[in-house]
């Protein structure tokens, strides 16, 4: 039993802070959110120059074999900075691509931080089912055509490589039947509408018209894609629980501050005891929220699927819990002030919204929670 | 980070529940698990049985009886314990005088008292809340007058847990009211047999006897029974209150009693069906059983600090207020998962006078009264509230 980070972890953590406390303010990164790209170059060479994306990348491809917990530590760090770049899609992708092997090459350039990736996995009605998939995959020639749409696709524009989940067979809810491919977002019939996200990210609507993709574009087996999407998409939890850790961890900061140094009745308002257990109340939740990302990050990488899917889930639907006690909590605290969008307090709750509405919501993953065999066994 | 016991934990832990599924009596057991109540000779009985092996009091040092485990092997022992559903080690000899007399007791007080708790030949109450004196328990003010060779203590205690049993009490009194009121506080040890002394019962709402009232009307305690310094008695109680603090949250006792919900709520029915797939009822109990994996590894995060010489700290607070709120709220569960088939009081069950209980189902019959009874939780050990000021001054800093 070890709770401590190793020396590298807690040298990347503190590199990734230091990088963002001087090159990643509070007006720098809303300049970036209101720019044309909606990202920053410089950002994205400096983290990869951290090793952030060679970080997960196996060693034969030139990263350093990173674990879920090395990532834990990356997440939960540029959730303290509020970093918008993107990096927690190329690091889902990364997932994917490890998981349906045969795309090394790729994954070096990924990990030289030549290369963005974004998953495409979310349609107008599957809300958080992932295998509620209608995108169309059908063989023609030796390749496949897609057709069909994908909707809130993080970072879609920004990316080079597009991760998309596509139905080959089976019906549209069957984990059956499910294809999985690496598709160039520049391919033709590929048109993307972008929108900026309520928390600053970028996200865009993907029409796929007849996109043919040739054989080598298929991830893995012909629609046996489910268990990769599966396992990729908790990895993917993982790594935004560890994201929403730093958040909360900064906006608990924040507020501490603030009701340290806003004076009312002639008092610091943090001397008044209905805000000090607030206070504490987010404290706990803080605290109880961190166990579970921990227990996720260990437990995401178990080779005993039904084990990581509770575990994962549990951690979501628990973080969910605290992103939004913490979240509102602190708005409350901060007063008027809390509502104002000049306030990083504002914009760390906004962050949090956005994580509880990713990769599956708190009610979502309390109900895959009760599915797994673990919850019914009483032994 | 590594959140899996080394394999010497486990080897450890094997040794451990082996030895307990083979000394832990079945009687006793069954009564643990079907939340009916101990009596002293239950309690005593497992106590002596644990002395007889060494093991019971494995935080004390070696030299007066410890077991030298490591603080993940004292945290096994007390997981295996709780799992297996054994009665409770008391907690006010072993785990609250014990530690005080061997920080702060002389050589006769070690000598005489510490073999007598190891081995239950004292049952030990604790003498700290009074009538005016509950979160403010350093505004007590039952009164002990230094006569020379003695003391004479007047005053009254109260939510004193079972001390109807005891032999002995460790007491808060007051011996200076021109001071600060923490520091005229000092620490004695009184044999509940002295004259003066009387023991009122507190019926708590489940119709359990529990705690009582102690008063106390010039009863004459020998100055030898002082602990410490005069005075100083209330540093020695907060060194007793940052004692032994994990397994405040009862993480193990927590598991058991969930096993038990979903035993309970997969064999009652709602709508024709298990009450455990009412996708209502799930989510609930879902929600609860996620804490419950969350406090977990909090409670090995403190303990892995403590092991690391890293004060124990505050974070007991926090492990007391979450460890509080899952036990109350698993009590609200099962009670949800009974339904009215809890609500006949059956106090012959209870005390286990029958074998079988006068409603229609054993499971369901305890659980109204262990609901009431577990209302204490938040209360008692300093309030939730009072762990939340606490929370709030010394990792907070507000």
């Amino acid at each position: 039993m070890d709770f401590d980070l190793s020396p590298e972890q807690q040298q990347l953590f503190d590199a990734i802070t230091r990088w963002a406390e001087k090159d990643y303010g509070f007006e720098t990164r809303k300049k970036i959110i209101h720019s044309e790209s909606g990202h920053s170059d410089a950002a994205w060479h400096a983290l990869a120059e951290l090793g952030v994306m060679a970080l997960p990348v196996p060693a034969d491809y030139d990263g350093f074999d990173g674990t879920a917990i090395d990532q834990m530590v990356v997440m939960q760090a540029l959730g303290r900075a509020l970093v918008i770049e993107p990096v927690f899609a190329t690091l889902l992708g990364v997932e994917f691509l490890k998981l349906a092997t045969g795309q090394g090459e790729l994954l070096a350039k990924v990990a030289a931080g030549e290369i963005k990736l974004a998953c495409a996995l979310s349609e107008r009605q599957s809300r958080h089912e992932l295998h509620n998939i209608s995108l169309s995959a059908t063989r023609q020639g030796d390749g496949w055509l897609l057709d069909g749409e994908k909707v809130n696709v993080l970072h879609a524009a920004q990316a080079d490589y597009l991760i998309v989940s596509a139905r080959s067979g089976a019906a549209a809810r069957d984990t059956a039947g499910i294809s999985l491919f690496l598709v160039p977002v520049t391919s033709a019939g590929i048109s993307l509408h972008e929108s900026r996200n309520n928390d600053g990210m970028r996200s865009a609507t993907v029409q796929c018209k007849q996109v043919h993709v040739p054989a080598a574009a298929l991830l893995g087996k012909e629609s046996e894609g489910w268990d990769v999407l599966d396992a990729a998409a908790d990895h993917g939890v993982s790594l935004l629980c560890s994201e929403a850790l730093g958040v909360m961890e900064a906006l608990q900061a924040a507020t501490l501050e603030y009701i340290r140094t806003r004076q009312q009745f002639g008092v610091p308002i943090g001397k008044f005891q209905v805000l000090q257990h607030r206070m504490a109340d987010m404290f706990m939740q803080l605290e109880q929220a961190r166990s579970m990302t921990m227990l996720a990050a260990v437990k995401v990488a178990s080779t005993d699927a039904a084990e990581r899917r509770r575990v994962v889930s549990a951690a979501k639907a628990r973080v969910g819990e605290a992103m939004k006690f913490v979240g509102q909590q602190a708005v409350q605290l901060h007063g008027g002030m809390g509502v104002t969008n000049e306030m990083p307090a504002a914009h760390y709750f906004k962050r949090l919204s956005a994580i509880e509405l990713t990769l599956g919501d708190t009610d979502h993953h309390l109900a895959r929670f009760i599915a797994q065999p673990g919850f019914a066994s009483a032994a | 980070m590594d959140l899996n016991y080394a394999p010497d934990d486990l080897a450890f832990r094997d040794t451990i529940r082996s030895w307990i599924a083979a000394n832990l009596p079945k009687d006793l057991q069954h009564k643990v698990l079907n939340h009916k109540r101990l009596q002293r000779e239950d309690y005593a009985r497992w106590h002596k049985i644990v002395y007889q092996q060494g093991w019971v009091a494995p935080a004390w040092p070696v030299e007066h009886g410890g077991t030298g485990w490591t603080k993940v092997q004292q945290h096994i022992w007390e997981e295996e314990c709780a799992r297996a559903g054994s009665p409770p080690i008391l907690a006010f000899g072993v785990n609250m005088v014990g530690p005080v007399i061997i920080a702060f007791g002389n050589e006769a007080q070690k000598q005489h008292y510490l073999p007598r708790i190891l081995a239950c030949d004292d049952w030990w109450c604790q003498g700290y809340s009074e009538p005016g004196s509950g979160s403010d328990l350093a505004s007590l003010k039952t009164r002990a007058e230094n006569k020379g060779d003695h003391y004479i203590v007047n005053g009254q205690k109260t939510w004193t847990t079972l001390a109807q049993y005891a032999d002995m009490m460790f007491c808060l009194v007051r011996t200076d009211t021109g001071v600060r009121k923490q520091e005229g506080i000092s620490f004695l040890l009184i044999d509940m047999k002295t004259p003066g002394i009387t023991v009122r019962p507190i019926i708590t709402l489940d119709e359990d006897h529990e705690v009582n009232e102690v008063f106390f009307d010039n009863v004459r305690v020998p100055a030898h029974n002082l602990v410490g310094e005069e005075n100083r008695g209330w540093t020695y109680a907060k060194y007793l209150l940052g004692h032994e603090r994990t397994n405040i949250a009862a993480v193990g006792r927590s598991k058991r009693e969930l096993m038990f919900i979903k035993r309970l709520a997969t064999r009652m029915q709602k709508n024709g069906q298990p009450l455990l797939q009412d996708p209502v009822y799930a989510h609930k109990v879902a929600a609860l059983e996620m804490d419950l994996m969350a406090l977990e590894v909090t409670v090995l995060r403190v303990i892995y600090q403590e092991a690391k010489q890293r004060a124990p700290g505050p974070e007991a607070s926090m492990l007391k207020i979450k460890g509080t709120e899952i036990q109350q709220r698993l009590t609200e569960l099962m009670v949800e998962a009974a339904g009215p088939m809890s609500l006949p009081f059956d106090p012959t069950y209870l005390e286990g006078e029958s074998d079988h209980s006068i409603a229609a189902d054993d499971d369901a019959a305890p659980l109204l009264p262990y609901y009431f009874n577990y209302r204490k939780t938040s209360i008692y050990g300093g309030s939730n509230e009072i762990q939340r000021n606490i929370i709030t001054q010394m990792i907070l800093g507000l």
